[in-house]
C-alpha cells in the first residue's frame, strides 16, 4: 500500500481541482471504468444532438428502401417501413437514456430514503414501513403500471414515475439491510454518544458507508428500466410510436423481421448492451474510487 | 487547554447510585410478552473523583460495558441515579443531555469499528468540535486538529489520511484524540487496550496517563486485564454478574483482597517469577460464570465461592464500608472489621 507522505495537510485542494483530481484518478486507476464513462457520454451526446447528427428523420419513410442491409447510405440498414435504423437509434438514445437514467435515479433515491430511514430508526417504525413495502411488492408491477398509464395516459413522465417508484420501493430492502449492518458499527454509537444529530449521522456516517450497494442498485436498474420500457411499449403502454425507443425497436419490428433483417434487432440491442455495460463498469469504478480502503488497487 | 492537575481525591465528578439496567427478554411469535429480563447491571454504586482513574474489572458479560453505556445514557436505565458534575443526568432527555456530552467522552474497545472508514482522520478527530459548534475559524479548526494529533503522538499531516492506513495502536490514538477534543472532564474507557498487542498496550496506557496529567482528566477504566488496571487505576471496583463486589484503592486491593472473587481473580494472574509461581497456593475459581438471565440466589458468587456459608444462598450481601477507603459485598466481612488473618492468606 502506498502512503501519501507528500500531501501536506495545509495545502488542501479546492473543490474544483478535487473534481479534476477525481477524474484523473478515474483514468489512471480505473481505465475500464473511464472507458465506460466515455461510452456513456458518447451516447448521451448522440441522444442530445440527434437532430443534428441523424442523417434522416426518425419517422422518415422511404418505401423503396425497405429492409435494406447496412450500407454507407444506411449505416445500420433500414426497417420494414424503410426508416433509417441508425437515425432511429440516435433518437432512441435520447428517449432510452432519459428513461433509463431518470427512472433508475428516481428508484435509487426512493430506495435510499426509505431504506436508510427505516433501517436506521428501526423498531416499530421500521416494522410498519416494511409491512407497507411488503404490501406494495406483493402487487404485480404490471397491474400498477396498467392502472396508472390508463388513468394518466402513456408518455415519458408517467413511465419514469411509475417505474421509479416500483423499483425504488422494492430496492429499499437492499439499502435497509445495508443500513442495519452499518448502524451496528461502533463509530455510529460513538457519534451518537457525542450528541450528533440524526441528520448528521445519516449523511456523514450511514450514507457514505452504504454507497456500494446504492451504486450497484443504480447501475443494474438502468439496464432493467430501458428493457422494462420496451416491455411496456410492446403492450402499448410505453412511449407511443412512432417515437423510437430501443426497447420498442427491439420488441416491435426487430422481433417481427428477425429473419429477414437481423440488423433491425441487432442495432438497438447493441446500443442497449453498450449503455448497460458502460454504466456497470463505471458504477464499479465509482464504487471503488469512493472507498478509501480501495485506494491504489485495481 | 486546562493545565496539569495533581491527582486529587476531592468531590466526586461522577456518582452512580444503585444503577440498574435490565434488558427484557421477549417470548412468543405473534403476541410478544415479556418472559424475563437480563439483569446486566443490577444495583451498582460507585464514584469517580476529579483527576482519578477508577478501574472497573470483571469477567466478560458481567456488565462492565453496559455500565459505561448507561453512564453515557446510550442505553435506557431501569433504575438508579447518575450524577455528573453535580447534576442528575439519569432523567435527562436527549436535548438536555447534549451540552453535557462535551464533558463526557468515551474511548471504545475496537479500534477498527470505532472509526468511520470513509472519513479522514482529521475529520474524525474534529467531528466533536463540529457537532458542538466550537470549530471557530477554518484555520483555528485545522490548528486544533493538528494540536490534538500531536498530543496523542501522531504526526499532524496524518489528518489527511484514512483510518485503514493506521495500525490498531495508532487508531486507538485517533480515538483518544477524538475523545479529548472537547476538553472533557471524564473519559470512559471501555477496554481501550484489550484489542491491541501487548507491546502496544503499554504505549497506549502510558498515553492515557500522560493525558490525565496534562489535561486533568478522570477516567472510568473498564478492563479485564488486571495488570493493565493495576497500572492505570487509583481505585478499583470489581464486578461480578451485574453487581460490584469490592471497591478499594489499588494497592490495598492487590495487597489484601477481601472478597473471595477478587482473591480468585488475583490468584489467576501468574507471577513473573516461575519459582514463586510454582510454590504459590492457588485459590482457583471453579465452575462457569452462571447465567445472567437466571442468576443464583443471594450472593451471585456463592455457587463458586470456596468460603460459601448457608446465608450466602439466602441473602445478597450489601456493599459495606470496611475502614474508610474500601467497601466489600460479602457476608464474611459484614459489620465486623476485616478478618485480617484470613484475608492475607
Amino acid at each position: 500500500m502506498t502512503i501519501a507522505l507528500d500531501r501536506p495537510a495545509a495545502s488542501r485542494p479546492r473543490r474544483g481541482s478535487a473534481t479534476m483530481k477525481f477524474i484523473g484518478r478515474l483514468f489512471r486507476e480505473k481505465p475500464l471504468g473511464a472507458a465506460g464513462a466515455v461510452i456513456f457520454l458518447v451516447f448521451l451526446f448522440c441522444g442530445l444532438f440527434a437532430d443534428v447528427l441523424a442523417p434522416y428523420g426518425y419517422n422518415q419513410i422511404s418505401p423503396i428502401n425497405r429492409l435494406k442491409p447496412p450500407s454507407w447510405q444506411f449505416l445500420f440498414g433500414t426497417d420494414n417501413l424503410g426508416r433509417d435504423v441508425f437515425s432511429r437509434c440516435l433518437y432512441g438514445a435520447q428517449l432510452s437514456v432519459i428513461i433509463g437514467f431518470c427512472a433508475a435515479g428516481l428508484a435509487t433515491i426512493v430506495s435510499v430514503v426509505i431504506g436508510v430511514v427505516s433501517g436506521y430508526i428501526g423498531g416499530r417504525f421500521d416494522m410498519i414501513v416494511q409491512r407497507m413495502v411488503d404490501a406494495w411488492m406483493s402487487f404485480p408491477d404490471l397491474i400498477v403500471l396498467i392502472v396508472v398509464v390508463s388513468v394518466v395516459g402513456p408518455g415519458l413522465l408517467p413511465i419514469i414515475l411509475v417505474l421509479g417508484l416500483l423499483l425504488g420501493i422494492g430496492g429499499s430492502r437492499i439499502i435497509r439491510g445495508a443500513t442495519i449492518s452499518v448502524r451496528e458499527n461502533m463509530y455510529v454509537t460513538a457519534t451518537q454518544s457525542m450528541g450528533a444529530s440524526t441528520f448528521r449521522i445519516l449523511f456523514r456516517h450511514i450514507l457514505p458507508n452504504v454507497m456500494a450497494p446504492v451504486i450497484i442498485l443504480f447501475t443494474t436498474r438502468v439496464g432493467f428500466v430501458i428493457l422494462a420500457e420496451s416491455g411496456l411499449s410492446f403492450l402499448g403502454l410505453g412511449v407511443p410510436p412512432p417515437a423510437p425507443t430501443w426497447g420498442g425497436m427491439l420488441s416491435g419490428s426487430g422481433r417481427t423481421y428477425m429473419l429477414q433483417g437481423p440488423w433491425l434487432a441487432l442495432a438497438p440491442g447493441l446500443c442497449l448492451t453498450f449503455v448497460v455495460y458502460a454504466t456497470n463498469v463505471f458504477g464499479d469504478a465509482l464504487r471503488d474510487l469512493l472507498d478509501p480502503r480501495m485506494r491504489g488497487t485495481r | 487547554m486546562s493545565h496539569a492537575e495533581p491527582v486529587t481525591t476531592g468531590a466526586p465528578l461522577l456518582r452512580v447510585s444503585d444503577l440498574k439496567v435490565h434488558f427484557p427478554i421477549h417470548d412468543g411469535v405473534l403476541i410478544r410478552r415479556r418472559s424475563g429480563s437480563v439483569k446486566a447491571v443490577d444495583g451498582v454504586s460507585f464514584e469517580v473523583r476529579k483527576g482519578e482513574t477508577l478501574g472497573l474489572v470483571g469477567e466478560s458479560g458481567c456488565g462492565k460495558s453496559t455500565t459505561g453505556m448507561a453512564i453515557l445514557r446510550m442505553t435506557p436505565l431501569t433504575g438508579g441515579r447518575i450524577e455528573f458534575e453535580g447534576q442528575d443526568i439519569s432523567g435527562l432527555g436527549a436535548r438536555k443531555m447534549r451540552p453535557l456530552r462535551q464533558r463526557l467522552q468515551m474511548v471504545y474497545q475496537d479500534p477498527y469499528g470505532s472509526l468511520n472508514p470513509r472519513m479522514k482522520v482529521g475529520d474524525i478527530v474534529g467531528e466533536p468540535l463540529v457537532i458542538h459548534g466550537v470549530t471557530g475559524t477554518q484555520d483555528a479548526y485545522r490548528a486544533r486538529i493538528q494540536e490534538l494529533l500531536r498530543l496523542v503522538g501522531l504526526r499532524p499531516d496524518m489528518a489527511e489520511r484514512y483510518p485503514h492506513e493506521f495500525s490498531g495502536g495508532q487508531r486507538q490514538r485517533i480515538s483518544i484524540a477524538r475523545a479529548v477534543a472537547l476538553n472533557p472532564s471524564l473519559v470512559l474507557c471501555d477496554e481501550p487496550v484489550s484489542a491491541l498487542d501487548v507491546s502496544i498496550q503499554a504505549q497506549v496506557v502510558n498515553l492515557f496517563q500522560e493525558l490525565q496529567e496534562r489535561l486533568g482528566l478522570s477516567y472510568l477504566f473498564i478492563a479485564h486485564d488486571l495488570a493493565v488496571v493495576r497500572h492505570v487505576s487509583h481505585r478499583i471496583a470489581v464486578m461480578y454478574l451485574g453487581r460490584i463486589v469490592e471497591i478499594a484503592p489499588r494497592d490495598m486491593l492487590y495487597r489484601e483482597p477481601l472478597h473471595p472473587y477478587t482473591r480468585g481473580l488475583l490468584a489467576a494472574v501468574p507471577l513473573p517469577d516461575p519459582l514463586a509461581e510454582r510454590t504459590r497456593v492457588h485459590e482457583e475459581i471453579t465452575g462457569e460464570p452462571p447465567s445472567v438471565v437466571n442468576p443464583p440466589s443471594g450472593c451471585h458468587f456463592h455457587p463458586r465461592c470456596p468460603m460459601a456459608m448457608p446465608i450466602c444462598a439466602q441473602r445478597a450481601p450489601e456493599l459495606t464500608a470496611i475502614g474508610n477507603a474500601r467497601s466489600v459485598a460479602c457476608h464474611l466481612h459484614g459489620a465486623a472489621p476485616a478478618l485480617d488473618g484470613q484475608a492475607a492468606a
